[in-house]
C-alpha cells in the first residue's frame, strides 16, 4: 500500500510524516513521532487518554485517522509546558496531588486546557461534565476537579 | 527539618513526568530495530473440545513471521500462579471460557498481528457452558480450590435459641479492573538462555519464575523490569503472566524483542476479574438486634482455574463479620468452578464481598425491628469481652467507637437522617437514603510466606542515595513512601534519594504489591537496609574520632560527630575513603501471624485498618437513577507517612467501590459471552458521578500500636468498602416507598436498572 505524506503543525512546529491510509493520529504521534504523552486507553474513544487538539477542538486522537491532521494545527500534552515552565494545570495538578498512576493525566490535562480556553470561569458542575469523557480509575476525580477549578481562578486573577 | 521525610504531605516522585506526559509506561519504551509484535488467537465459545486448529490463513497473512502455540511452548505449558496446573497458556484439548487463548501470532507490525489473529479456522465442538454460580452450584460443579470453614461456638444452636431469626440471599457482582494501561509485556532476548521482559506486573517475581517454566530454564536466566504501572489495582498480580510468557516465548523462537499487548476487549475478555459472589445467610438476633449467631454460605464465581480464588475467598470470609462480634458463627466458602475467565484478585481480595453480606446482615436486623440501621451496628461492635473473631483472633485495637462516633457528629448523620425521614414521608417521586457504615479490614497476607520483602541501598561517595525496593509502583505511591522513611532515616532531603524501577536482578523473591502491605513491608525493608549502612557509619566515626556511638548523630542534612557537625556528603566520603561499606539489603518479615487453614484458627492479620463514611444518595423512583449527594469520610492510616497520597487513596478506593455496588456490571449472555468487554458497555464511575459535596478526612489522632513503618497503617484496600454507605443509602430510598417496613434486599450492583426493580418491588409490598 502506497504511504500518505502528511504536513501538519505539531505543538507548533510544521512536521511532516509518511503513514498508512489506516493509521490514526495516536498511532503515528506514539509510533512514529515518539510523541507517547498520549495514551491509548480503549482505542475507541471511551477514555479520553489520547486526547489531543486539534484545530481548538479536543478531539479523540485514536478515532482520527492521521491522513486528516493534513493543513492543521494539532496541540498535545508534549507542547503544553514551556520547556521547563509548567503550565499552570500542570502546576496545579502536580502541588494538590491530582493524579496516580499517571496514564489518564496528559488527556485530562489537555481537555481541561481546552475547556478554560472556552471558558475560563467553569462551574464546578461544568468541569464535571467536561471531563466525563476523561476516564481516571485511580483518583476519583476530586483532586482533579479542584485543581481546575483553582487553575480556573488563579488564571482569571492573573489576567 | 529535612525536606520530603516521613509524615509530610510530598507529591508522588512521578508527578512531574506525569503532567508532562514524560513518565514511561511499558509501551513508552523505545522499540529496538527489529522488534515483532505478538497477538493472541482466542476461542470464540466458552465450552467445547478442540476438533481442528487451521492457521495456513494466518501465516499466510501480510507481515507474520510465525505463531506460537501449546506445543511451541519449551517448558511446561502451564501458567497457574499457584501451582494448580489447571492454566495452560494455550488451551489443547478442551476450551473452558470464551477468550482463552488458543494461539499467539508474531508479526512485523501489531496492526499485522491482530488483523492476522482473525483469519485462523477453529473448529469447536460446543459443550453447554456453566456460567453463573448459581448454575454452578446446582448443576454441581467442582471446587477449583478447597472450601474453607471458620466455626466458632455453635451456630446452629445459637440460631435456635434466638428469639428473631431471618434467613436471606444476596448476589453480588464482579468487577473489573479497568486500569487505564491494559496489560502489556515486551521481552527482548539475550545471549545464551537469558530473556529479559520489560512488563506492567504487581509482581514480578512470580512473572521472572513463571516465565523460566515456561521456557525451561532456571529463573537466574530471566530478569523481570517494572517501572511503573497505569493501575493495577490486583488485576496485573497473576493476570500478567500469560503476557510476559508468550512474549519471552515469542523472543527467545525468533530471537527478536516482541511485544505483546492485547487491545482494551481482549483485555477484559480474556484476563480475570474480581470474583462475583451467591451468599446465603442465616442470623439469628435478639429484640434489641444484638446477634447471637450467623451461619453462612459463601460461593464465588471462580471461572475456570484456580489462580487466586482460594485466598480471595477464605478474605471474604474473614472480613463477613466487618465490625461485628458474632457469638456463634459458622462460614462457609464455596470456590465454585464456571466456564468463565479465571477470576482473580481485585482491591480487596475477596474481602469486600464478605463485608457487603455482613452489612447486609445488619440491614435485614434494622428493617426487621423498625430501627436506625447504625443503632443495630453500634450494638453489635466488637468490644470488650465481646472481641474474638470467627477465626479465633482478638480484636485488640479497635477504635470504631471513636470513628463512627467523631463522623456520625461531623457529618451531622443524626439530623439528616431526620430530615431524609421527613421529606421522605411526603411521598415525592425523589426519594432520599443515607447510610453510615463501617470498615475493619485485616492487614497482611492470609499466605503467611508472602509477608516478607527485601529492598536494596545504595550510598554512592557523593552523598547520593540510590533505593531499590520488591515492590511496585502502580500509581499508590509507594515508591515517595519507601523514599521519605529512607531520607528519614540518614536525615537527608528527599531529592537525594532516588528509587529505581522495581527489577529482579536487585530483589529477588519479593512478594506482589497486594493486600495494601506494599509500604508496611517495603518501608520496613528499607529501613532495615539504612540501619545496617547506618551502624557501620557509626562504628567509622567512632573508631576515627574515639568516641561512643552515643555520640554520633544523623542530623538534618549532617551529621554530629563528637563535637563536630559534618556535612552529610563529606561524612560519607571520609567513610567511603576509610572503606566502609556502603550498600545493603534489608529484609523484613512481618512478625506474630500465623494462621492454620487446617483448624480456621490464629492470627492472619498483624492489625486491623479501619474507617466510616456516610453517604447521602437521591432516587427517581419512575426511572432507577440516582445522585450521590454527599459523602463524608473519616479513615485511620495510623500516622500517615504521607497525607496528600494517602487521601488519594481513600478518595479512589471509595469511587472505585462506588463504582463496582453501583453502575459496575459484568454481564455474561447463556453462551458464556462477556457482553460487556469495553469502557463502551461496562461503566466506571466519571467525573460526573463524583459526589455532589465529598469530605474527605484523615484521622490525624490514630496511631497504629503495632510496631510498622513510622506507627501508619496499610491504605490501599480498606477506603474501598467505605462505598457500602452508598449501596445502603440507596437502600434506604427504595425502603422509603414501602414505609421501611421491609428490608428491600438491593443486591450489586444497584445499578438504576435494579434500583428501579427494587422499587417496585417494595411498591408491590405496599
Ligand atoms: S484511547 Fe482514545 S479514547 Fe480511549
Ligand atoms: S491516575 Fe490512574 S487513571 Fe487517572
Amino acid at each position: 500500500m502506497s504511504q500518505i505524506h502528511v504536513i501538519t503543525t505539531i505543538n507548533g512546529d510544521e512536521t511532516e510524516f509518511l503513514c498508512e491510509a489506516q493509521e490514526t493520529l495516536l498511532d503515528v504521534l506514539r509510533d512514529h513521532l515518539d510523541l507517547t504523552g498520549s495514551k491509548e486507553g480503549c482505542g475507541t474513544g471511551d477514555c479520553g487518554a489520547c486526547s489531543v487538539i486539534v484545530d481548538g477542538r479536543l478531539v479523540c486522537a485514536c478515532l482520527m485517522l492521521a491522513g486528516e491532521a493534513e493543513g492543521r494545527s494539532v496541540e498535545t500534552i508534549e507542547g503544553m509546558a514551556d520547556g521547563d515552565d509548567l503550565h499552570p494545570l500542570q502546576q496545579k495538578f502536580l502541588e494538590m496531588a491530582a493524579l496516580q498512576c499517571g496514564v489518564c493525566t496528559p488527556g485530562i490535562l489537555v481537555a481541561t486546557k481546552n475547556l478554560l480556553e472556552r471558558n475560563p470561569n467553569p462551574t464546578e458542575e461544568e468541569v464535571r461534565y467536561w471531563l466525563a469523557g476523561n476516564l481516571c480509575r485511580c483518583t476519583g476525580y476530586d483532586k482533579i476537579i479542584r485543581a481546575v477549578m483553582d487553575t480556573a481562578a488563579d488564571m482569571r486573577g492573573a489576567a | 527539618m529535612i525536606k520530603g521525610g516521613v509524615h509530610q504531605p510530598i507529591a508522588h516522585d512521578s508527578a512531574v513526568k506525569h503532567v508532562t506526559g514524560r513518565a514511561e509506561y511499558c509501551d513508552d519504551i523505545p522499540e529496538p530495530a527489529g522488534t515483532l509484535h505478538a497477538y493472541l488467537g482466542v476461542s470464540e465459545v466458552a465450552h467445547g473440545r478442540i476438533t481442528g486448529m487451521d492457521l495456513s490463513a494466518v501465516l499466510a497473512a501480510p507481515g507474520v513471521v510465525g505463531v506460537l502455540t501449546a506445543k511451541d511452548i519449551p517448558g511446561e505449558n502451564q501458567i497457574s500462579a499457584v501451582g494448580a496446573g489447571d492454566e495452560p497458556i494455550f488451551a489443547e484439548e478442551v476450551v473452558e471460557f470464551h477468550g482463552q487463548p488458543l494461539f499467539a501470532v508474531v508479526a512485523e507490525t501489531r496492526d499485522a498481528a491482530r488483523r492476522a489473529a482473525a483469519q485462523a479456522k477453529i473448529e469447536i465442538n460446543t459443550l453447554d457452558p456453566v456460567v453463573t454460580v448459581g448454575d454452578a452450584v446446582e448443576r454441581g460443579m467442582p471446587h477449583v480450590t478447597a472450601p474453607l470453614t471458620l466455626v466458632r461456638g455453635d451456630a446452629a444452636a445459637g440460631l435456635a435459641r434466638s428469639a428473631n431469626r431471618i434467613r436471606g440471599r444476596m448476589e453480588i457482582g464482579g468487577q473489573e479492573h479497568l486500569y487505564l494501561e491494559g496489560h502489556i509485556a515486551f521481552a527482548i532476548p539475550g545471549e545464551d538462555e537469558d530473556v529479559v521482559v520489560h512488563c506492567s506486573t504487581q509482581h514480578p517475581s512470580e512473572a521472572q519464575h513463571m516465565v523460566a517454566h515456561v521456557l525451561g530454564v532456571p529463573s537466574h536466566s530471566v530478569v523481570v523490569n517494572v517501572r511503573r504501572m497505569g493501575g493495577g489495582f490486583g488485576g496485573k498480580e497473576s493476570q500478567m503472566n500469560l503476557f510476559a510468557c508468550v512474549a519471552a516465548v515469542a523472543a527467545k523462537r525468533w530471537n527478536r524483542p516482541v511485544k505483546i499487548r492485547p487491545d482494551r476487549d481482549q483485555d477484559m475478555a480474556s484476563t480475570g476479574k474480581r470474583h462475583d459472589f451467591l451468599c446465603s445467610y442465616e442470623v439469628g438476633f435478639d429484640d434489641d438486634g444484638r446477634i447471637e449467631a450467623v451461619d453462612a454460605e459463601l460461593a464465588a464465581r471462580c471461572g475456570v482455574a484456580a489462580d487466586l480464588s482460594g485466598p480471595v475467598t477464605d478474605r471474604a470470609l474473614f472480613h463477613a463479620d466487618n465490625a461485628y462480634f458474632f457469638p456463634d458463627v459458622r462460614l462457609s466458602s464455596r470456590p465454585m468452578k464456571t466456564h468463565t475467565v479465571s477470576n482473580t484478585a481485585f482491591r480487596g481480595f475477596g474481602g469486600p464481598q464478605g463485608v457487603v453480606m455482613g452489612e447486609r446482615i445488619i440491614e435485614e436486623i434494622a428493617y426487621a425491628l423498625g430501627r436506625d440501621p447504625l443503632e443495630i451496628r453500634k450494638a453489635n461492635f466488637y468490644s470488650a469481652g465481646r472481641d474474638v473473631t470467627p477465626y479465633h483472633q482478638t480484636v485488640e485495637d479497635n477504635i470504631l467507637e471513636r470513628i463512627v462516633g467523631e463522623l456520625e457528629e461531623r457529618s451531622d448523620y443524626q439530623a439528616r437522617r431526620s430530615a431524609v425521614l421527613e421529606e421522605n414521608a411526603t411521598g415525592g417521586l425523589i426519594r432520599r437514603g443515607i447510610a453510615l457504615t463501617p470498615v475493619k479490614f485485616g492487614i497482611s497476607f492470609t499466605a503467611t510466606w508472602y509477608n516478607q520483602a527485601g529492598a536494596l541501598v545504595h550510598v554512592y561517595n557523593d552523598g547520593s542515595i540510590m533505593l531499590n525496593h520488591g515492590g511496585t509502583e502502580m500509581g499508590q505511591g509507594l515508591n515517595i513512601k519507601v523514599a521519605q522513611v529512607v531520607a528519614d532515616a540518614f536525615q537527608v532531603d528527599l531529592d537525594l534519594v532516588k528509587v529505581t524501577k522495581t527489577t529482579t536482578e536487585k530483589v529477588p523473591n519479593s512478594s506482589a504489591t497486594a493486600a495494601s502491605s506494599g509500604s508496611d513491608l517495603n518501608g520496613m525493608a528499607a529501613r532495615d537496609a539504612c540501619e545496617q549502612i547506618k551502624a557501620r557509619l557509626v562504628e567509622f566515626a567512632c573508631d576515627s574520632k574515639g568516641i561512643k556511638p552515643e555520640e554520633v548523630e544523623f542530623r538534618p542534612g549532617h551529621v554530629r560527630v563528637g563535637d563536630a557537625d559534618i556535612g552529610w556528603a563529606d561524612f560519607v566520603k571520609s567513610a567511603y575513603l576509610a572503606r566502609v561499606q556502603l550498600s545493603a539489603a534489608g529484609f523484613y518479615k512481618t512478625p506474630k501471624i500465623h494462621w492454620d487453614r487446617e483448624t480456621g484458627q490464629g492470627r492472619p492479620f498483624y492489625y486491623f485498618a479501619y474507617g466510616a463514611a456516610c453517604s447521602e444518595v437521591s432516587v427517581d423512583t419512575l426511572t432507577g437513577e440516582y445522585q450521590v449527594e454527599r459523602v463524608d469520610i473519616l479513615h485511620d492510616v495510623g500516622r500517615s507517612l504521607n497525607p496528600a497520597i494517602d487521601v488519594g487513596q481513600v478518595e479512589g478506593g471509595f469511587i472505585q467501590g462506588m463504582g463496582w455496588l453501583t453502575t459496575e456490571e459484568l454481564w455474561w449472555d447463556a453462551q458464556g459471552r462477556l457482553r460487556t468487554h469495553a469502557p463502551s458497555t461496562y461503566k466506571i464511575p466519571l467525573a460526573s458521578d463524583r459526589p455532589r459535596a465529598f469530605n474527605v478526612t484523615l484521622a490525624e489522632w490514630s496511631v497504629n500500636p503495632e510496631r510498622t513503618i513510622k506507627r501508619s497503617k496499610a491504605v490501599g484496600e480498606p477506603p474501598f468498602m467505605l462505598a457500602i454507605s452508598v449501596l445502603e443509602a440507596l437502600s434506604m430510598a427504595v425502603a422509603s416507598v414501602a414505609d421501611y417496613r421491609e428490608c428491600p434486599r438491593l443486591d450489586a450492583p444497584a445499578t438504576p436498572e435494579r434500583v428501579l426493580m427494587a422499587v417496585e418491588r417494595m411498591r408491590g409490598v405496599v
